[in-house]
């Protein structure tokens, strides 16, 4: 049944989830694109709509994919998922909070799990760049398309911008206009 | 005072902090770190109902426990403030704004994903949400303790995950206990 399904994989997303913001991409696309619920481009544009709409990105994710798989009944049961684990172990922690402050081994498990997210990151990256710059497979040689060439501008100029601490939704306007306009201009 | 007020109280105190929670997410844009100057500011300068200090905690180990920080840190606010019941406002609130605005979107999105147009936009902005995840992973790896231990994981993790094919949770829970060993190792060779 899609509604316990979404739950449950939700669940395991955000009790496997370790810090903020693009933690939970890497999760995303193992469980989510496994369901076969959000083709690569879908969850890279959610990514940019995430970016521009209030709340935080896990909680835009989970809503998006379970009301795209089961409406509205599918979005609730989503967020649910990923809200519960969170939900649960703080409250538990809350009440021994003095015990598990200086906890040992939480703290050692977080000395992997932070230089963990950053190479799971970059992996979920690595995918996605092959997605934007070489959509029908790197074999196909489409170097030559200019598809490409635009991407790659882009992504340079606008990572010298977002390095730069220009703010995301700046860069998403003048991505989203270059895209127009090259894609009229040149008839992509 | 009797029972009545104080039930009043309680339930105007439950009210308030959904409110706070629902404001705090309807107003952050870009997720968990981003969010935490606004509970500061709500809950620790406008409310009072805990302490800078305790925030900072709090923070710290929303950081440290399973599940995204800003529900991490709504959970364990509320909880402070007003027991479980506090706890499940304060989540409810910080979640809602996004449920609503994002079960809005995706139905736009259906409308409209198929305009040429919209295509064209989405071309170009999936090259800048690539720009986007490489300077989140420079900021996060800036705030990484540069420790070889930590260059070890985070390159095997990522050859784990996108070479190997290995699956991601594997790779959480292996990295977890890589780093649970050798913080062990290293504190009996600090203690020696």
């Amino acid at each position: 049944m899609i509604f316990w399904e979404l739950f449950y994989t939700f669940f395991k997303i955000g009790l496997f989830t370790f810090g903020g913001g693009y933690a939970m991409l890497p999760l995303i696309q193992n469980e989510v694109a496994a369901h076969g619920w959000l083709s690569q481009e879908e969850l890279i544009n959610f990514v940019a709509v995430s970016e521009s709409t209030p709340g935080p990105f896990a909680i835009n994710i989970s809503t998006y994919v379970g009301n795209q798989m089961g409406g509205i009944p599918g979005g609730i049961c989503a967020t649910l998922g990923v809200v519960m684990p969170s939900f649960l172990i703080i409250l538990i922690v809350a009440k021994i909070f003095d015990q598990f402050k200086d906890n040992k081994i939480m703290k050692g498990c977080m000395t992997g799990l932070k230089p963990a997210v950053i190479g799971l990151i970059a992996s979920a990256m690595l995918s996605m760049a092959q997605t934007v710059f070489f959509p029908n497979g790197i074999m196909k040689s489409v170097l030559l398309t200019p598809a490409f060439y635009v991407s790659a501008a882009l992504f340079a100029v606008m990572s010298v911008l977002a390095l730069k601490k220009v703010h995301p939704i700046i860069i998403i306007c003048i991505s989203a206009a270059v895209g127009i306009a090259a894609g009229y201009g040149l008839g992509l | 005072m009797s029972h009545n007020t104080q039930t009043a109280q309680k339930a105007d105190r439950l009210f308030k902090l959904f409110l706070a929670f629902f404001r705090i997410g309807a107003f952050t844009f870009g997720g968990g770190y981003a969010m935490i100057p606004l509970i500061q500011k709500e809950v620790v300068e406008n409310k009072k109902w805990i302490t800078d200090q305790d925030i900072l905690d709090i923070v710290a180990i929303a950081e440290s426990t399973p599940g995204p920080i800003a529900i991490n840190t709504a959970t364990f606010v509320g909880y402070r403030v007003a027991g479980v019941l506090g706890a499940a406002c304060a989540t409810f609130g910080v979640v809602l704004p996004s449920f609503l605005i994002i079960t809005i979107i995706s139905m736009i999105l259906k409308e409209f994903q198929s305009l040429k147009a919209v295509q064209y936009a989405f071309f170009g902005i999936r090259a800048g949400v690539l720009a986007l995840i490489l300077k989140a992973l420079w900021s996060m790896y800036k705030q990484c303790p540069k420790k070889v231990i930590s260059y070890v994981i985070a390159a095997g993790a990522l050859i784990a995950a996108a070479f190997l094919d290995i699956n991601v949770l594997l790779v959480i829970i292996g990295c977890a206990l890589t780093g649970l060993i050798s913080s062990v190792i290293a504190a009996k060779r600090g203690a020696k």
